[in-house]
């Protein structure tokens, strides 16, 4: 009798506990969800009533040119991934190399992803500026020392240059961020003693990489790689937003940009739920492949 | 010299060029990471004409031949940064405190107590976690519409409260802790109330700092959400309200690059200080992840 009761008592506890959290994951996340499928289904421009139209949307989206370009920027945008990547491991590994002042240049090399988005997109706005601004200004300058005449592309005003430009950007941004402190933590956990049987073997450095370093870091090298392609999907809104205004000539419109536009640029919600849901399909199909290798703990960070 | 000693000579002389080349390596890594900075300041502090002037020697890029402080009073007159602060400072505070809050409440009951449909419940949690933020994105606003909230802090601030993710890193870490504690404080009488304020909180700071830091950082940089919901400039926070300033004075650089430090300064005092706690945390999210 009493157990009854002291589970019952618990369970009382528990909803206590659940229920300010619960009620708030109803109305902002689990129905919504559902909510954003529903209207996908339909067509609603918020003034005239909704009406349903069932896959017009998803049709629509099939055959729209601009959304299939969309999807093509966002995948080349995530060339920025591999290149921050290896900069980040080739930044943990001489940081590895138990120096002094290595808690200086962490931080330094932090400095970047910790600083606030739109600063950082303003000041390479103006940096990219082919008249003023200073990383023309420096190619001048280097042209100048051989005696060339060096000029610098249009950058972000250039439909060929846009997309490399938020490129470099990306990387500065990201290489000395969480990515190579996750390398750090990587190539600290590798066991002594597998360099020490790859010395007796006679490695040198660079085999030592090859056969010990790099199989042991693996794991964190696919554990970056998928969260860094599922953040890429929904990545390049505040960059472009800032600095492009998705252009010139759309290319550097990201499907979350082409979502904003559509939702609250032109108020076509059905159509941009569309998009959404097409974005979540992509995203969960890369959540699969990293439960097939990591099992089903991992999630997001 | 013995051939040992000359080895060991070898030995030395191979560990100093090694070092010496990584020093050089990581010091072009931190040039190149704060020159942009740089520039930012030397620009902030710069006469607003001479920017543009077409015949810039490269040395004048980077050391500042004037410094033109009135740059960061006009910038403050022209915008209202001070506004703009007290607004980042109230929105991510509370986003802060109700995430994390609400989160540990929850966790708690998902990790230690038993409740019918608990792991029903938890798998829905489990599961909107994969959903980008998009997805809800888009009803979320017309909800906030219907009831009339667009344009209010409450806007901004309560859809940032509740995510899956928290209450999720704080369910794993709370399984962590040993449960004899517990078990004691529960014979002594103590209520689960007790039990989750003086044991299991005080317990869990690592996981809590974390959480802490990572929503402060994400609610402090949030950009697209307010510039969705905010109208008014005088309820803007400080990313939509550079970029608001910076859509009308686009050409004041000057300004621009001196309200962009006064946006970042504040932040990175506050990281370098506590930057060993930001790598702890990225550590247990990553790994434990």
């Amino acid at each position: 009798m009493k157990a009854i009761k002291n589970s019952s008592r618990e369970a009382l506890a528990a909803y206590g506990f659940l229920m300010p959290n619960f009620v708030g994951f109803l109305i902002f996340t689990s129905v919504p969800v559902f909510a954003s499928l529903v209207l996908s289904f339909m067509e609603w421009d918020l003034l005239s009533p909704p009406r349903w139209v069932g896959i017009k949307n998803f049709i629509g989206l099939v055959k729209d040119p601009f959304f299939w370009k969309y999807c093509w920027n966002t995948v080349y945008l995530m060339l920025a991934i591999p290149i921050s990547m290896a900069g980040s491991l080739i930044l943990a590994l001489i940081l590895n190399q138990k120096l002094k002042g290595i808690v200086f240049f962490r931080t330094v090399y932090f400095l970047p992803t910790i600083s606030s988005g739109v600063a950082i997109f303003i000041l390479w706005k103006l940096i990219y500026n082919p008249e003023f601004g200073v990383l023309n200004n420096m190619i001048a300058g280097f042209g100048d020392l051989l005696n060339l005449n060096l000029k610098g592309p249009y950058w972000l005003q250039d439909e060929v240059w846009a997309k490399p430009a938020l490129i470099i950007m990306s990387v500065w941004q990201t290489v000395g961020g969480y990515n190579m402190i996750l390398y750090l933590a990587a190539l600290q956990g590798v066991p002594r003693d597998l360099y020490d049987a790859a010395e007796v073997d006679g490695a040198n450095g660079w085999q030592k990489f090859w056969a010990v370093t790099w199989p042991q870091i693996s794991p964190t090298t696919f554990f970056i790689a998928i969260m860094s392609v599922i953040g890429g999907f929904q990545a390049g809104f505040d960059p472009a937003y800032i600095m492009t205004g998705g252009g010139p000539n759309g290319s550097t419109t990201t499907i979350i940009y082409y979502l904003y536009n559509e939702a609250f640029e032109w108020g076509h919600m059905g159509y941009a739920a569309a998009i959404a849901w097409v974005l979540f399909i992509i995203v969960f199909s890369f959540t699969l492949i990293q439960w097939r290798f990591f099992g089903r703990t991992v999630h997001y960070h | 010299m013995t051939k040992y000693e000359e080895m060991k000579r070898m030995q030395r002389v191979k560990v100093t060029i090694k070092k010496a080349t990584a020093y050089l390596l990581m010091s072009a890594g931190a040039i190149t990471m704060v020159a942009p900075f740089l520039w930012m300041i030397t620009t902030s502090l710069k006469e607003p004409g001479a920017v543009f002037s077409f015949q810039k020697d490269w040395w004048s890029e980077w050391i500042p031949n004037s410094f033109v402080w009135q740059n960061y009073i006009k910038a403050s007159q022209v915008v209202p940064f001070v506004r703009f602060y007290l607004n980042s400072i109230f929105v991510t505070l509370c986003v802060t405190l109700g995430q994390v809050v609400t989160s540990a409440c929850a966790a708690y009951a998902f990790a230690r107590l038993r409740f019918p449909g608990r792991d029903r419940v938890f798998f829905a949690y489990l599961a909107t976690m994969m959903v980008p933020g998009a997805v809800t994105m888009i009803p979320v606003f017309i909800l906030l519409r219907y009831l009339g909230w667009i344009d209010t802090y409450k806007a901004m601030i309560l859809p940032g409260i509740f995510t899956a993710y928290g209450t999720f890193m704080l369910r794993q870490f709370f399984l962590t802790l040993p449960k004899d504690l517990e078990d004691a404080a529960k014979i002594d009488g103590c209520t689960y109330l007790g039990i989750f304020w003086r044991i299991i909180l005080p317990l869990s700071k690592p996981a809590l700092a974390t959480l802490t830091t990572f929503t402060f950082m994400g609610s402090w940089m949030n950009f697209m959400w307010p510039l969705i919901v905010m109208n008014t400039h005088e309820k803007f926070t400080l990313p939509i309200g550079l970029a608001y300033f910076q859509s009308l004075h686009g050409t004041h650089w000057t300004y621009l690059m001196a309200g962009s430090v006064m946006m970042i300064f504040p932040i990175l005092v506050v990281f370098v200080f506590n930057q060993r706690f930001f790598v702890e945390g990225i550590k247990l999210s990553g790994i434990k992840g």
